[in-house]
């Protein structure tokens, strides 16, 4: 027989799609062609192949070759289909049983030894496979166990070329690669490791307080302070009080990192809440996602975790405004001219900034920074950006008695409880709907969640009149109480409960335009 | 009157040259049309006032800017106008000739000038607000440079007081500067106050001009009270001059620790006028004050209002910025309790956020 084919698959975006692998072996001048609109490096196979086919061993005659990779209009790119190239042409020579890799997903890079690669993107393309009911994926060893992290498939990770034939061609067996077996939950120990942890913290009272909020109902957290009062530790300590993840949510993360190539061989499966640090100096495409073929970018790579942004006013303005479709929406859209690419993004954001250039206001007696300046300064944080800003918190200075007398602290390990707690009752409540955390409700939802009493509803309205709140701004400010009532355990959202989240108010128009 | 302004308006020529050159030749229009060489024979004018006065001459629209001028509302006063201030007259280099947008400071009233540093603090803020207001309450007219900091409350107490108050600006006076301070600008005039320059309408308001302007500050009142000046500071330029022009000074004490107060300190020390209460510095004046609830009975009804725990709170702050932090450390309550006192005491009025998280008693 002179032709065959075999499934691979190829990732756009997050995006997969299965291709057909053609391959013709037939009489005619020796010539290699390949078709079916492909990027260089896909054309590049060719070499690779032929020579991977030599040098495993098996012959390749002077015959006209031709592949096709099927459908022809779709872009293929990524060194995947070598492999699965491969293993066509060798069943197309007659080498390899046909029947023996219908409803089987090859792929993997070669080298010219015959070496099998691993490639990116494994666990989207396996999960499709599944969907589309492929039962048997052949991939690198390197990716078999991340693989493996989908159920109801055997997977089988292969070395070499050679190996590949011998187990297409019957001569051994290899029973699939099993994923390893998870742990229960993620144990609490193993989790915080190398982290700073909240024991470690000295003074700082109100953004401890303020940041345990922030993780409880996944709400955005901007800290103002000066230089060295530990914004950017507490940020760090964030990491380690994050609530566990669920199965689902981890499968999700993993394969974003799949996509990027961003998996650990031994351990796949992504378990912690991601926390991505970005540097001011980041660019809109680093940040969203972006590229000729579309990228994930940092806000997805904290996808279900904190996105920390340090030293806020320094990130370019155009930068920051790109945050805040998807700070509302929760994913991203990039759009192509030959497509939509689609992220997800749910991230929370956690911020960091001085209050002046200086850093040392409203302290006058050391602020050098004239009215004018702090304005700039600000300024350079659009309102629409601070209007998605949940929970506000000044970081003052440390004093030295706090560092000279450390005191022992409550450690990570104990808020992570409380917080896991408050993440419980509101996955209770919101059961059934698109919302995961308190941060999620929107206007419409917080009547049906978030019923005022009379008290409540008179606080409130003096404080609208008081502190000059907007709309918006109160439903942050119910949001938040909501979140401090769970992590007290309370159904209504109390007196109490509406004042501290005042107190954590972003800073309103008139201090921001002083 | 357009050729008196026409002589107000070349910049570069001393007031008083302008002045001694209007002696000679008895009206503006005369020196309007002088010969050159008439002019180059004054002995007190250099080569370079000449060619100034030769160069402005040739200034065309001369009548449209004087027409542009009276349409805005704008009072052009030369120094010999019957309307100049008597009281400004007095120092020896009294501007050729002011204009004013609203009214002019009154002639029998007493008038005081608050002056004191831009950036300042809470209390410098306080005091300025509080001493405005109990003068102006009291019909004292509060004279200032309307900039950021101090100027600005002094003007905002005397507002506040329902009284009248006059901001004497660097720039023209139809420029609003520092242009956050359009809403102070607009009420001073609708309280029947005024603002004053020396400089003519749309003049920007340049660095030169400011110094210039403080003499007029202290020119115009009868005494000058210093809120809030670092050692360093431009209000003690003022003062200086407030000094040779025969006016009292007085100071605001402040802490020895506060470099803000330095200034303040220094004069004290000087022997400057010690402003311990407006109540004192009235006395010291002769002025009844009219009001008759005293600041104790205020204080006492304060204090009934609130519960325990917010009084210990409340107790804890003061003019210098906390955080919650400090207060937590210093009354060892949780920092949720803090926080929560901290709105309640916020909401009442009792207290005031200046900062994020830095809290101040209210004034």
């Amino acid at each position: 027989m002179s032709f065959s084919t075999s499934l691979s698959a190829v990732v756009e975006g997050l995006q997969v799609d299965l291709i057909h692998v053609e391959a013709d072996v037939s009489n005619g001048l020796p010539v290699f062609h390949m078709v079916g609109y492909l990027s260089s490096e896909v054309r590049e196979a060719g070499e690779r192949v032929r020579t991977a086919i030599k040098n495993s061993g098996f012959s390749y005659p002077a015959k006209r070759t031709v592949i096709n990779l099927s459908p022809a209009t779709l872009r293929k790119r990524g060194a995947s289909f070598d492999l699965p190239i491969a293993v066509s042409i060798l069943a197309a020579l007659d080498q390899i049983p046909t029947g023996n890799f219908e409803e089987c997903l090859v792929i993997g890079e070669l080298g010219l030894n015959g070496q099998v690669k691993k490639v990116p993107g494994i666990l989207p393309i396996v999960m499709k496979a599944v969907e589309h009911g492929i039962t048997r994926c052949i991939v690198p060893r390197e990716n078999a166990a991340e693989a493996a992290l989908v159920k109801g498939v055997t997977v089988i990770g292969v070395d070499s070329l050679r190996e590949t034939a011998a187990l297409l061609q019957g001569k051994v067996q290899k029973s699939s690669c099993e994923a390893e077996v998870l742990s229960g939950t993620a144990d609490d120990e193993a989790d915080g490791e190398g982290l700073p942890d909240f024991s470690e913290l000295q003074g700082q009272e109100n953004v401890r307080r303020a940041a345990e909020i922030a993780v409880a109902g996944g709400h955005n957290l901007l800290m103002i302070g000066p230089p060295g009062s530990g914004k950017s530790m507490t940020a760090k300590c964030i990491a380690g009080i994050l609530p566990p993840l669920d199965e689902k949510e981890s499968m999700e993360i993993t394969k974003i990192y799949s996509v990027l190539g961003m998996v650990d061989e031994r351990a796949p499966l992504i378990r912690k809440r991601p926390f991505r640090e970005v540097h001011h100096t980041v660019t809109r495409a680093a940040l969203i996602g972006g590229g000729t073929v579309p990228r994930p970018g940092e806000i997805s790579l904290a996808h279900e975790g904190v996105l920390f942004l340090d030293e806020l006013p320094e990130f370019k303005k155009s930068v920051l405004e790109v945050l805040r479709q998807p700070l509302e929406e929760r994913s991203i859209q990039i759009s192509r001219t030959y497509g939509n690419y689609r992220f997800p993004a749910n991230f929370m954001l956690v911020a960091a900034m001085n209050p002046c250039p200086c850093g040392c206001y409203p302290d006058m007696e050391k602020c050098t920074c004239t009215p004018a300046q702090i304005q700039t300064y600000l300024g350079r944080i659009s309102r629409p950006f601070l209007d998605r800003i949940d929970l506000c918190a000044e970081a003052p200075r440390v004093n030295y008695r706090d560092l000279a007398a450390p005191q022992r602290r409550e450690c990570s390990s104990d808020i992570r409880k409380r917080v896991a707690g408050a993440r419980k009752i509101q996955a209770e409540r919101y059961r059934g709907t698109d919302i995961s955390s308190n941060s999620m409700l929107r206007g419409k939802d917080l009547n049906r969640y978030c019923p005022l009493g009379k008290k409540e509803e008179n606080l409130m309205e003096r404080a609208f009149s008081v502190m000059n709140l907007t709309a918006r701004g109160c439903h942050r400010i119910i949001k938040t109480a909501r979140t401090i009532a769970d992590m007290d355990g309370e159904e209504r959202i109390r007196e109490r409960h509406l004042k501290e989240a005042l107190c954590y108010r972003m800073v309103d128009e008139k201090y921001w335009r002083r | 009157m357009k050729y008196e302004y026409w002589l107000a308006c070349i910049r570069g020529v001393s007031a008083q040259k302008k002045i001694c050159l209007r002696e000679y030749m008895k009206t503006a229009e005369a020196i309007y049309y002088i010969e050159e060489t008439q002019l180059r024979r004054f002995e007190f004018l250099n080569e370079k006032d000449c060619n100034k006065i030769i160069q402005a001459k040739k200034k065309k629209d001369l009548d449209v800017d004087y027409r542009k001028m009276c349409e805005k509302e704008i009072r052009f006063i030369p120094c010999f106008s019957e309307h100049y201030p008597k009281r400004l007259k007095e120092i020896a280099d009294y501007p050729y000739a002011i204009y004013v947008k609203g009214a002019l400071p009154g002639e029998r009233t007493k008038k005081a000038a608050l002056i004191g540093a831009r950036r300042c603090t809470p209390y410098g803020e306080k005091y300025a607000i509080d001493f405005a207001k109990a003068l102006a309450e009291c019909g004292v007219e509060i004279i200032s440079g309307m900039a950021r900091g101090i100027d600005g409350m002094g003007h905002r107490g005397a507002l506040l007081a329902g009284g009248k108050t006059y901001a004497v600006l660097g720039s023209g006076v139809d420029v609003c500067y520092p242009r956050e301070h359009i809403g102070l600008y607009v009420d001073i005039l609708e309280q029947g106050g005024g603002i004053l320059s020396e400089q003519p309408p749309g003049t920007a308001p340049l660095p030169q001009n400011f110094p210039a302007r403080n003499r007029i500050i202290s020119g115009l009142s009868d005494a000058v009270l210093v809120m809030e000046a670092g050692e360093k500071s431009g209000s003690l330029i003022t003062v200086d001059l407030a000094l040779e022009q025969g006016r009292d000074v007085y100071a605001l004490p402040g802490p020895i620790n506060s470099s803000l107060s330095g200034g303040c300190n220094y004069l004290i020390h000087q022997g400057a006028g010690l402003l311990l209460s407006p109540e004192a510095l009235l006395e010291e004046w002769e002025i009844r004050r009219k009001d008759t609830l005293s600041e104790s009975e205020k204080t006492v009804k304060n204090e009934k209002m609130l519960e325990s725990a917010e009084k210990l709170v409340y107790s804890c702050l003061g003019l210098n910025p906390k955080t919650p932090d400090q207060i937590v450390r210093e009354t060892k309550l949780c920092v949720k309790k803090v926080l929560e006192l901290l709105v309640s005491l916020e909401l009442q009025g009792y207290i005031r956020e200046i900062s994020k998280n830095y809290y101040v008693i209210s004034r």
